[in-house]
């Protein structure tokens, strides 16, 4: 039997970090020392930006995004370009074109793709607010940054099936070569894709 | 213990934060899982589709555990159905059908069925009938095929054009007029050894024929349903027929 090393509190403190993605049992025992010993600094203003954030945090009623203010910031921002809307599966996929800063569209997260397997339909999706924000003849574009997965380009395509009645233009991102990357090293599925959507230079 | 096969990827879940567990339909080894060390990784996931050929080694202390599968693309056929909605439901319904064979039971007529199907969702006038075609292998081996070869109450072969509902075999033209509206349409071109062309509405007839059997003889006794891309894919299939 393993003996305890610490008190129930560290304990629960080291479990809690443990399921944080990239943190295993010893890298969150790591992270956790490191939080006891620098408690001023670390430990106290972490706990504090927690409590405010779970007080704070709330769902944006109109992309389905996570900030603190609500509507959320973008959808707030009216430098944006309201008339296209970019779908994601997830908030990282917002982050990630945003910290690209390649379109100044609005947005809107679905919370997931459509996976059988996993019991995730539609109804488990944001997908009703998006056919009513599409609904209303302000929007002009809808662009479906799903993953090229077959669950994301099944969204995908169920999605253009969804939005077919409002009359909207959707496109979705191109698939080919990635900047950088090396003809060799591509998988056949990307090198199909990529001679498909060639383009004339 | 350890061995080497080839398969199709039918399903992959996410194991912790890279790790993921593939479901193989592999040619002499049946439906068969194993843990995907890095599966989540960028230089996998391209592999790790459905519906895609693959050369898999799995390794494992012993028989009945999970094991640690090797995967390696052969073909990646997801890709190629990805363009086309109805082809990637039917590239989708496939792999979740394919999933009601038992573990580990090795079926290999069907695979090779399976990879013969699978090469040509690339083409809306090919495909169809081959699914249509893998549906009814699907139900002769899981021990509820159809008896198309004669009919079930004359014993001719002749003018069999329906199928009954309730036995699963097929009854010619004369002999069903009666029941008519209670019996199944038989398409030409599933009968066996018959090389009949498609006549229209043949497609959509075999699927609810395949249909039928699958869901009264094997997806309800389970307490499942049938997959709803499947009929997605039917309701794309519809549209592009009009």
């Amino acid at each position: 039997m393993s003996k305890k090393i610490a008190g129930p509190e560290i304990e629960r403190l080291v479990q809690l970090l443990s399921r944080l993605p990239g943190l295993g049992p010893r890298s969150a025992r790591k992270a956790a020392l490191a939080l006891l010993k620098r408690r001023e600094e670390l430990l106290v203003p972490l706990a504090d930006a927690l409590a405010v954030a779970v007080s704070s945090i709330v769902e944006c009623p109109v992309c389905g995004s996570l900030d603190t203010v609500s509507p959320c910031t973008i959808c707030r921002d009216d430098r944006r370009d309201k008339s296209v809307i970019v779908v994601v599966e997830e908030m990282g996929d917002l982050w990630a074109l945003e910290r690209a800063a390649v379109i100044n569209a609005s947005y809107h997260v679905l919370g997931g793709h459509l996976s059988p397997l996993d019991g995730i339909g539609p109804e488990r999706l944001n997908i009703a607010k998006l056919v009513e924000r599409t609904a209303t003849g302000d929007v002009k574009e809808v662009i479906l940054a799903l993953n090229a997965t077959v669950e994301g380009q099944s969204t995908a395509h169920y999605l253009t099936e969804q939005l077919a009645p409002a009359g909207v233009a959707v496109s979705r991102l191109a698939q080919g070569v990635p900047i950088g990357g090396e003809l060799d090293y591509l998988d056949e599925g990307t090198l199909a894709a990529a001679i498909k959507a060639r383009k004339r230079i | 213990m350890n061995w080497s096969d080839e398969g199709v990827i039918l399903s992959v879940r996410a194991h912790g934060e890279t790790a993921a567990v593939a479901e193989v339909l592999t040619r002499a080894h049946g439906r068969h899982l194993g843990l995907v060390h890095g599966g989540r990784s960028r230089k996998s996931r391209p592999v790790l589709q459905i519906g895609n050929h693959v050369d898999v080694t799995w390794k494992a202390r012993l028989a009945d555990h999970l094991g640690h599968m090797n995967v390696e693309l052969i073909r990646g056929y997801a890709a190629s159905a990805m363009e086309e909605p109805a082809a990637l439901a039917g590239l989708t319904s496939l792999c979740t059908l394919a999933r009601l064979l038992p573990e580990r039971d090795p079926h290999p007529n069907l695979y090779e069925v399976t990879l013969f199907v699978l090469a040509y969702f690339d083409d809306v006038s090919v495909w169809p009938a081959l699914l249509a075609r893998w549906e009814l292998a699907l139900l002769d081996e899981l021990g509820f095929g159809l008896d198309l070869t004669q009919c079930a109450a004359t014993g001719g072969n002749d003018d069999l054009i329906y199928v009954s509902p309730k036995t699963g075999r097929a009854v010619s033209a004369s002999a069903g007029e009666p029941y008519r509206d209670k019996l199944l349409a038989l398409p030409q071109f599933l009968l066996p050894g018959r090389k009949a062309a498609l006549a229209p509405g043949d497609v959509e007839s075999s699927f609810v024929l395949t249909g039928h059997f699958l869901q009264t003889r094997v997806v309800h006794p389970r307490g499942d349903e049938m997959p709803e891309s499947r009929s997605r894919m039917l309701s794309f299939l519809k549209r592009i027929d009009a």
